[in-house]
């Protein structure tokens, strides 16, 4: 049958890994801080945060890569406010994320108005190199994406750190008496996952485009923690849940079903979304203490 | 270990007033300080942050036909504050009031234009159309989290944007007629009574003071009212009723609930329904009582806004009437700012930085309140 | 005495305030080295408060810490860990999914480059198991060993770290007599290597068994120091208290009717699917006190959870009155007369948050006069929550309050009098006196006899033995999910029980009832 055919036409699956980089981007963050305990909802605006920082970078200097180094920067600062209101000032991880989002798309309309003097798109800037492999045109971020997935499980799996960032998840007070500073593990990680999600974002706005957009991000914030539920808080299974999702992307925006409205096959990566998470929750354990801020003095 | 009282000898009723004026204090001390970092984004943006708050004051609160005008735009926040209260009682965050609020008005656009139905009973059964689309969507994440303990937040994240796929993308393509981008108008028995009518009413028109709101232009319509009615509902609902009891102890302690029988999912579906109801007024009034139809661009964010207006409102009913009214003042009044070269994208920003406030200053007053019992137990 | 002491600590003045309460007030504790030091005093004495200053989880407000001669400050827990200090908590700071070595490991890696040595930690685990006779499984997860393994996993952690002072809260809380035994053994073990513990226990026994001196805190005061070969067990319990105390309740032989419970070959799994209650029959009467003894961890939480409709039965029959209530929800089994203290009064018993009055009604807040038609009274509830504060001694300044204003003690008083007042006919209580000040725990067994006079049938379930054999008429004795035997309370004793509930085997059939 032609859909068959079409869904599994050879473009479209070397098309999954493309649209899938910022979702592994953002899960790897993801998987950090829930590990260590922390719920980070506010993905989505340090994504569309680090898009629109990648964009000025690029836009100032006239150098993609510095565009690169300001997403980063983007995303680690919105990263920040969660970590020194949730952390250190353990007030609701879920309340302050949902504000970083707001403040994330109110600020990126803003400043594209003051900046740019535009209300919805900025202008063209210099945006990263791309390279093709049989036909389907990637850019580096996709290699950075892919590169950090073994580093994010090694790291998470077989150092110290990862050990006690596991620990700090499942159970803060045993960490605590044993020397280990639990919020400022939780901080570091909040802000790494900030970092990951600006380089998704930098991937969204230089890496597959030349410019940003507003509302880019377009929910794929909250699909890369979809994606990183499905894979269990594990690198290597945010990875593949993250490749699944990339594909059920291309499939929306690439096949067309006579029959079936455009915008309905568009819901498909949202109702995946919603089917993975009423499915696979029964099964999936997040780190036992997560969401929980941890009080020192609190038995 | 010596028993415990209640503080040091004050009174019961001290001591809950004292909780309030400390909420209410929290909240103050927000929006202050938000508006004075909001200020440091106006300088960026090259203008005088005085200027621009005067015209946000101008824009707002300037005059009547100011006042009026933001009461209209508070009539969909309130709603929407709702939406995320009543199910944050009972433990659950209801992100997906912009999806409820669009299924909702997209529902009473639709019930408005296609079906023909006296004019007495048009606008009520749109209104209620709307309603219990918004309780629909609501209902999604609801029964989801109750038998598969799958997180709200996300999903109704999910929804939202179906929602907009759904209504807007495929809805009003398919529907529209023309060039606006919305469904066909409404029949004019299906709109929503404009209060700027009530001096031309029999009985109520000849009341005192009531040309005053029949302002220029004003477009509040009688959804204000009935958001004023649901937060008396909503407030008898949770203090004076069983449902309500029960929401609040699965709010605070489910496995308590648990051992006084009170079921769990049940509330959960109730709680998530009845804010998805909520949501969904907010878009059949903008639909009914604003455009006249359901028309692209009209949820303006509201969801999200309401979020903001539920923590700033403490979940209770009469904050999130005053917290409504604040931030459909700062949305007027930014209106007025854009006259001044400032983004109206300010007031979301000022939005978040409430949210971040609250959220900071309510655990610093935690943490006051834990050294100052301290230090009286010498 | 002129003879000069080696003291490895001395904890001298130290005082602690909480919100409301002091927790220690001018506390001294000196320990000499190479000895097993006691640690007792009532729940809520100020035991932990004073062991979590030491090992650095809270700050003192005023006091000194003197180890080994040098005044020290103890910020943190690392700093105890460096000075030699190390603490086995009476819950265990395990992390379930972690492996037995890197629990031990954790934060104090072995390392090789970036990565954890895994070898050198192995080898490191296994020295110091052979060395004190700590038998552990290195590979396997913390959540799959039995409880008495996870405690010496938690011994080897603090050794591993160079402890000399060993603080046990509460250990024998959750070991079975035989795990007891072999704790016991290996402090002898640590002792003979030069190591000091601190014992921390309300149970007098077993100061008497291991320790060489004690000391007593009461009501946040330090009330004695004396060594254990020159005190009894009614000297040391009465230093607790203050005054003599009733080791027996007194009460009138049980004149028991009808059966109100019948319980037959009833099955139950816990949260993981785990069979916990594996097919246990028994019956209770009108007028009786049955008690299910055991140590915690045998199946009585599920048991109890599923007779009031907290949890789901997997097979199995029970008939109250003649009617079949098997799998009833909580609220219907409720309705049907039936009244529940939860062994957990914060997290099951009340809603800490609200206020005592709404606490009152929990589970009966759908009943008249508490409410109509789902609209609440609040003039009757305030009412009954007024009266019964008095009738139970419940102190606190008002129905109003919080809560979690309210000692554990007068927590448990609301819990039963909402219980109480409902007048049921048959009345679970599940270790009614646990984290309960004494005054309040003789108020809360005479009014459990009380009812048994009334005719309330009661089903019993508590692991501190001498409140079973003095409250009970019948025994079932609990072990591993079976009931191993059932006798009459005045034809057993403490040793027989204890042999019982730890798998001592029978050769007769199971009494019936």
């Amino acid at each position: 049958m032609n859909i068959v055919r079409q869904l599994l036409a050879l473009p479209l699956i070397l098309a999954s890994l493309r649209f899938a980089t910022p979702l592994i981007l953002a899960a790897l963050g993801g998987t950090f801080n829930e590990r260590s305990g922390v719920i980070n909802i506010g993905l989505e605006g340090m994504m569309l945060f680090g898009a629109f920082a990648a964009v000025y970078g690029s836009f100032m200097t006239g150098n993609p890569w510095v565009g690169v180094l300001y997403s980063m920067i983007g995303g680690g600062v919105l990263a920040l406010i969660l970590a020194i209101v949730s952390v250190s000032l353990k007030a609701d991880q879920i309340v302050v994320a949902t504000g970083i989002n707001i403040f994330a798309n109110g600020i990126t309309i803003y400043l594209l108005q003051v900046f740019f003097g535009s209300a919805g798109r900025s202008p063209r800037v210099t945006r990263l190199p791309y390279f093709r492999v049989l036909g389907t045109r990637y850019n580096p971020m996709t290699l950075v994406a892919i590169i950090l997935v073994p580093i994010a499980w090694y790291v998470l799996f077989k150092t110290p750190w990862g050990l006690r960032i596991r620990s700090v998840g499942e159970h803060p007070s045993a960490a605590d008496t044993l020397g280990i500073n639990v919020n400022k593990y939780r901080f570091v990680c909040v802000i790494i996952s900030g970092i990951l999600a600006g380089l998704a974002g930098a991937h969204l706005s230089i890496g597959d485009g030349t410019s940003f957009i507003r509302d880019m991000a377009q929910g794929r914030g909250f699909i890369a923690l979809a994606a990183m539920i499905f894979g269990k808080w594990n690198p290597l299974g945010a990875f593949g849940a993250a490749l699944i999702f990339g594909y059920f992307e291309a499939v929306a925006i690439r096949v067309s079903i006579p029959g079936i409205p455009a915008e309905f096959i568009r819901t498909l990566p949202y109702v995946m979304t919603i089917i993975i998470l009423a499915g696979a929750v029964g099964k999936a354990t997040p780190p036992a203490k997560i969401g929980e801020p941890y009080f020192q003095e609190e038995e | 270990m010596s028993e415990l009282q209640s503080g040091t000898g004050e009174s019961l009723a001290e001591g809950k007033i004292v909780n309030i004026l400390i909420d209410l204090g929290v909240s103050l001390a927000s929006i202050v300080i938000a508006l004075l970092v909001g200020a440091v984004f106006i300088l960026l943006a090259g203008e005088s942050p005085v200027i621009a708050y005067g015209a946000l004051y101008e824009g707002a609160l300037g005059g009547a036909r100011q006042i009026m005008s933001t009461f209209w735009r508070s009539t969909p926040l309130i709603f929407t504050g709702f939406a995320l209260a009543i199910p944050f009682r009972a433990g659950l965050f209801n992100i997906g009031g912009e999806g409820q609020l669009l299924v909702g008005g997209f529902a009473a656009g639709f019930v408005g234009y296609y079906f023909q139905m006296p004019g007495i009973i048009h606008a009520p059964v749109a209104l209620l159309a709307g309603m219990l689309a918004g309780a629909f969507w609501g209902f999604i994440p609801g029964i989801l989290k109750a038998w598969k303990g799958a997180h709200e937040v996300i999903i109704t994240i999910m929804l939202n944007y179906i929602a907009t796929l759904l209504t807007i993308s495929y809805g009003i393509n398919r529907l529209r007629v023309g060039g606006r981008p919305a469904l066909p108008s409404i029949a004019e028995g299906a709109e929503l009574f404009r209060l700027g009518d009530l001096p031309e009413l029999p009985i109520l028109g000849s009341l005192p003071f009531i040309e005053v709101f029949a302002q220029p232009g004003s477009r509040l319509h009688l959804n204000f009212i009935l958001a004023i009615v649901a937060a008396f509902i909503l407030w008898y609902l949770l203090e004076r009723t069983t449902y309500g009891y029960e929401i609040r102890s699965v709010g605070i302690n489910p496995a308590a609930a648990h051992y006084g029988g009170i079921s769990e999912n049940k509330t959960i579906i109730l709680t998530m329904v009845i804010g998805g109801a909520m949501a969904g007024l907010a878009g059949a009034g903008e639909a009914l009582g604003t455009h006249h139809s359901f028309i692209q661009g009209m949820d303006a964010g509201h969801g999200f806004t309401g979020i903001a207006v539920a923590l700033l409102g403490r979940n209770h009913p009469a904050g999130i009437i005053l917290a409504g009214l604040l931030f459909g003042g700062l949305a007027e009044g930014g209106l007025e700012m854009q006259f001044v070269g400032i983004p109206s994208e300010i007031v979301q920003i000022v939005q978040a930085l409430v949210i971040f406030f609250v959220a900071a200053l309510q655990m610093i007053k935690y943490f006051m309140a834990r050294r100052r019992a301290k230090g009286e137990s010498e | 005495m002129a003879e000069s002491k080696d003291y490895i600590l001395e904890m001298r003045n130290i005082s602690k305030y909480f919100p409301g309460v002091k927790a220690n007030d001018e506390v001294d504790l000196p320990v000499e080295k190479g000895e097993i030091h006691a640690l007792v005093g009532e729940n809520g004495a100020g035991k932990t408060t004073l062991m979590k200053i030491l090992y650095g989880l809270l700050e003192p407000d005023e006091g000194e810490i003197h180890y080994d001669g040098r005044k020290v400050n103890i910020e943190k827990p690392q700093d105890a860990i460096d000075l030699g200090i190390g603490m086995v908590h009476q819950h265990f700071k395990l992390v379930d999914p972690l492996t037995v070595t890197e629990n031990i490991i954790l934060g104090s890696e072995p390392r090789r480059g970036l990565t954890i040595d895994k070898k050198a930690a192995q080898k490191k685990v296994k020295e110091i198991s052979e060395r004190y006779g700590l038998r552990v499984d290195p590979e396997a997860k913390i959540e799959d060993i039995s409880v008495g393994m996870q405690q010496r996993v938690e011994i080897i952690k603090i050794l591993y770290r160079g402890a000399d002072l060993l603080i046990f809260d509460e250990p024998t809380a959750v070991l079975t007599p035989q795990e007891i035994d072999e704790l016991f053994e290996i402090f002898e073990s640590l002792k003979e290597q030069g190591k000091t513990l601190i014992f921390i226990t309300h149970k007098l026994k077993e100061v008497k068994r291991v320790t060489d001196s004690i000391t007593v805190l009461r009501d946040g005061k330090s009330v004695g120091h004396v060594a254990t070969e020159e005190v009894d067990e009614k000297d040391i319990a009465e230093m607790m208290v203050g005054r003599e105390v009733l080791f027996e309740v007194e009460k009138d032989k049980a004149r028991p009717g009808d059966e109100v419970l019948n319980v037959k070959d009833f099955r139950v799994k816990d949260n993981r699917g785990i069979e916990m209650v594996k097919g246990v029959s028994f019956s209770v009467r009108e007028g009786e006190i049955f008690g299910i003894a055991g140590v915690e961890g045998n199946g009585q939480t599920e048991l109890v959870e599923a007779l009031t409709g907290l949890r789901e039965v997997e097979s199995g029959k029970v008939e109250f009155r003649g009617k079949d209530i098997t799998g009833l929800d909580a609220r219907r089994v409720k309705e049907k007369g039936i009244g529940h203290i939860p062994e957990d009064r914060q997290r099951r018993g009340l809603v800490m948050n609200f206020d005592l009055a709404e606490n009152m009604i929990l589970g009966y807040h759908h009943k008249k006069p508490y409410s109509n038609r789902s609209i609440m009274n609040y003039g009757e509830i305030n009412e009954h929550a007024r009266k019964l504060i008095k009738e139970f001694d419940v102190r606190t300044s008002s129905h109003l309050n919080m809560a979690s204003k309210l000692s554990g003690g007068n927590q448990q008083k609301a819990v039963i009098a909402r219980e109480f007042a409902e007048e049921p006919e048959l009345l679970i209580a599940a270790q009614p006196t646990r984290g309960v000040d004494v005054g309040s725990i003789e108020f809360i067994h005479e009014q459990l006899i009380k009812k048994r006079d009334e005719g309330v049938a009661v089903l019993l379930v508590s692991a501190e033995l001498r409140e079973v054999l003095s409250l009970s008429d019948r025994i079932g004795v609990i072990f591993e999910g079976e009931l191993v035997k059932i006798l009459q309370a005045d034809e057993t004793d403490e040793r027989e029980l204890g042999r019982l509930m730890t798998g001592g085997q029978v050769k007769e059939a199971k009494a019936s009832v």
